[in-house]
This record gives structure tokens, sequence and C-alpha cells, in this order.
């Protein structure tokens, strides 16, 4: 697929919209952005493309198939419904990648909620040192340097990236529960 | 840190509860078990008042700290680092428990000081951290449910990949074709235009620049001469390692293509 990229002048119909946003989804290695799709779609009306998509997510929900539209990480994108995760692994042939210790996702749940944040900050709220733990999640690009913290020592701070996003389908960081919501479990 | 990996914590503390012999072998292996099952400090905190069925607002200072030194007792023997973060809970906790037992500092005048619970701070460490906790279990079924949806797998060329597709062996094989081709055709060749690797560098980045990728054959076959080819090729090598370009391929002993690496904005390079 080495054609020239679609220059701007080609604008998509009113008709065509919602059948070339599928074929977009279609071939996108990664959540396409609303932004993006209005550009290729030659400047349509971001409104339009969200309500275009909106529209296919239920028409694919509704259908009940193989597949959905989720909106995750800041943009869109086609996924395989978790329910048929086994015949897909059969026919990859993949084993589910290896999982993040509990550590490390203590950790990850500690920046996702209190970032920026530093790494004596981090263990104030754990109890424990973190720092394997934050390099593995450095490793799996689930967390980002944030800059230095204005403090003594400059600490490194650190925040969640668009892997972790994606990792955990979250449309942003405000698509993450509350922290609120884990206050009547902590009393049982 | 052990990477023996439990589905649920709670119910594993609650089977290690059962695990309690005084018999020291028992005892010993049941250690082992144990550091993968507290994560830290707050985690056996919070587990020994679980066990004890203890309300979390009115700790019983005296027997908790007692049940915490006992663990952190036979924790010690077998992991003196762990119990380093241990060992500061147990500092605080002995604190609490000698500020419980005094009477309240009679020159301290603010009402404050003299109605504020020694607990309350270590109580709320505790709620905080059983929250994050609760958010790490939230994160790993998440993550299950993520890792078990599939996404459409790349096309050809895959940007998302980091690595350096193309290996420089790859490179190295295009540099010589070429050079082979070129000692059999360039014997009439009068070497005048001394390119610097600064200008060969500008020239490849120029022509990746026009349109966004290039064919890394077609650029060794603009060079004309020997040493320009081995500018070529210094200049790609150069480029791959400063991390503007990527070289891609599509298929094995395929065609090298030069891509201007988009950096994603939030993932800068470790360790930079």
């Amino acid at each position: 697929m080495q054609e020239a990229e679609p220059d701007g002048e080609i604008t998509a119909t009113r008709a065509e919209l919602k059948p070339a946003i599928e074929a977009l989804l279609f071939v996108a290695e990664e959540p396409l952005p609303v932004k993006q799709f209005c550009k290729v779609l030659g400047g349509v009306d971001e409104g339009e493309v969200t309500a275009a998509l909106a529209e296919l997510q239920n028409e694919y929900e509704e259908r009940g198939g193989g597949l959905d539209i989720r909106e995750i990480a800041g943009g869109w994108r086609f996924s395989t419904r978790a329910q048929f995760h086994e015949f897909v692994r059969k026919y990859l042939k993949t084993r589910p990648s290896a999982r993040l210790s509990l550590p490390a996702l203590e950790t990850l749940a500690v920046i996702a909620y209190k970032q920026p944040i530093t790494i004596p900050e981090i263990l104030e709220i754990r109890g424990v040192t973190s720092s394997s733990a934050i390099k593995t999640l450095l490793e799996r690009r689930l967390i980002v340097t944030k800059g230095r913290k204005e403090t003594v020592g400059r600490p490194m701070l650190y925040g969640t990236s668009k892997e972790f996003l994606i990792h955990f389908g979250l449309r942003d960081l405000s698509d993450l529960p509350s922290m609120e919501d884990f206050a009547d479990l902590a009393q049982g | 840190m052990r990477q023996h990996q439990k589905k649920n914590p709670t119910d594993s503390g609650s089977a290690l509860a059962d695990h309690f012999e005084p018999n020291e072998e028992a005892r010993r292996d049941d250690y082992q078990v144990r550091l993968d099952i507290f994560e830290g400090p707050l985690d056996l905190l919070l587990y020994l008042i679980k066990k004890e069925e203890i309300d979390i607002y009115d700790i019983p200072i005296a027997r908790i700290t007692e049940q915490y030194l006992d663990h952190l007792r036979l924790m010690e023997e077998l992991d003196i680092a762990v119990a380093g973060d241990f060992l500061v809970v147990a500092a605080t906790l002995i604190y609490i428990k000698s500020k419980m037992l005094l009477p309240p500092d009679p020159t301290l005048t603010g009402e404050m000081d003299l109605t504020e619970d020694p607990r309350a701070e270590l109580v709320e460490r505790l709620l905080e951290y059983q929250k994050f906790k609760s958010a790490a279990n939230m994160l790993y079924s998440r993550g299950e449910i993520e890792a078990a949806c599939y996404t459409r797998g790349a096309l050809e060329t895959d940007t998302n990949n980091p690595e350096v597709a193309a290996t420089v062996f790859d490179l190295l094989r295009v540099f010589r074709e070429i050079l082979e081709r070129q000692q059999s055709a360039a014997e009439m060749e009068i070497e005048r235009d001394e390119m610097t690797i600064g200008e060969k560098l500008a020239q490849i980045r120029a022509l990746i620049a026009q349109g966004g990728e290039i064919i890394v054959r077609e650029v060794f076959e603009l060079a004309g001469s020997k040493r320009d080819l081995i500018l070529t090729f210094l200049a790609f090598l150069e480029l791959v390692k400063e991390g503007e370009i990527l070289l891609i391929q599509q298929r094995l002993f395929g065609e090298i293509v030069a891509r201007k690496r988009i950096a994603p904005a939030e993932a800068p390079v470790l360790g930079s």
C-alpha cells in the first residue's frame, strides 16, 4: 500500500461520510483522533464526524458481531470482542503478554491517580520502595518522565503514557473511575 | 522482586492465615509465600487488621504492634532487604503506642493537640493505601479484558514499532550490491566533488522530507563515487542512530524504505 497519500482536496460527501470513516477505521493501525478523520475527509466538521462515529459504534453494537468500535486514548479504533479472544489467540498463535506484577500494578495505580509524582512521593503512599516497579513500567512504556520537580534534589516526575490508556482501554485519564469510588471498598 | 503473580490478594491473604504453624520448617516455607503476598508494611498492617476483624478507626495499637513485630522478626531472618521498609512502619507503630501510653503533654496549649488521636495519621495512610490497592485491582481486571480485545495487525509497514525493522545487515547488503555494480561501471570517474558527511546527511534529510519516505536503494544509486556510497551508508547509520529515521522492510530481503520517525510526543526515549 504505497500509493500516494490522499490529498486534502478530496472531500467526502455527506453520504460517504460514515462508510468512509468505517474504511479509515479498518486500516488505521492506532486509535484515530477525530481531528484526523476531519483532515483526511477534507475538512468535515468535527461534530459530524463524532456523530457518524457514534452511529457506527451503535450499529456494531446492535449487530452483535465479532467487532466493536471504541474510543480509546483520544482516538477511535476497531477491536475484536473480548469474548472471542480464545479463537483469535489460537489463530494468531500468541500467548497473552506477561502480566504486570502486583507491585507494578500498585505503583501504576498511584502514578495514574497522583501524576505527576516523584519516587519519594510514591514511597510515601505505598510504604515500600518502588524502583524496580518503576523500571518495569518505564520499559513497558506505561509511564513516562514528566520533567523534574522543583524541590530539593529536583526529583524526576512520572506520569502515565498514551500506551497506558491503550493498555487499559481508557478514553483519557478522566475515564479512570474516581478515587472516591474506591472509598466504599476500603471500608469492607 | 519476585514475579509470582496471584489473582486475588485478599483470598491468598486469608488462606495464608491458616498456614501459621509453630513448626519451624513450615514457618520458613511460609515466608517464601509471605514476601510475595505483602506488597509492603501497609499491606501487612491491613492484613492484620482484617484478620483480627478490627475497626480501622479504633486500632488496638499495642496488640497490632506486637503482631506486626512478630511478623517482622520472622521476615528479618529471611530477607533483611524487604524488612527495611517494614521497619519504618514498625517505628511509627511503636511511636504511636508510646504516645498513647503517655498522658498528653501539659505544656502544649492548643486544644487540637489534646484531642487528636495519635493514630489518625496512620489510619489515614492505611485508608488511602487501601484505595490504591483497589485501584490496582481495577487496573488488573481492565488490563485482562483489554488484552482479550485484539486490534487489526499492521499493514505492510509498522510505524508503531519503535525498533528498526531492517537491520544493519540488510543495509549492508544493499550497500554491497550497489558497490559491486559501481565497480564494474565506474572506471572513468574523476573524483571532484568532495561531499562531507554533513552535506550527505542534509541531502538525505531533504530527500525524505520531500516524500515522507524514500527507498534506500535509490539513494545509493544517486551516489557518483565509491566515496559517495560510503558516505551515504554512514549517513544512514547516523540517522538511524539518532532516531531521525526508521528503516523498514516490507518483507525479508525486500526493498528497504527509510521513513522519518515520528517521535511519540508522550514517550521520550528512556534515559535521555
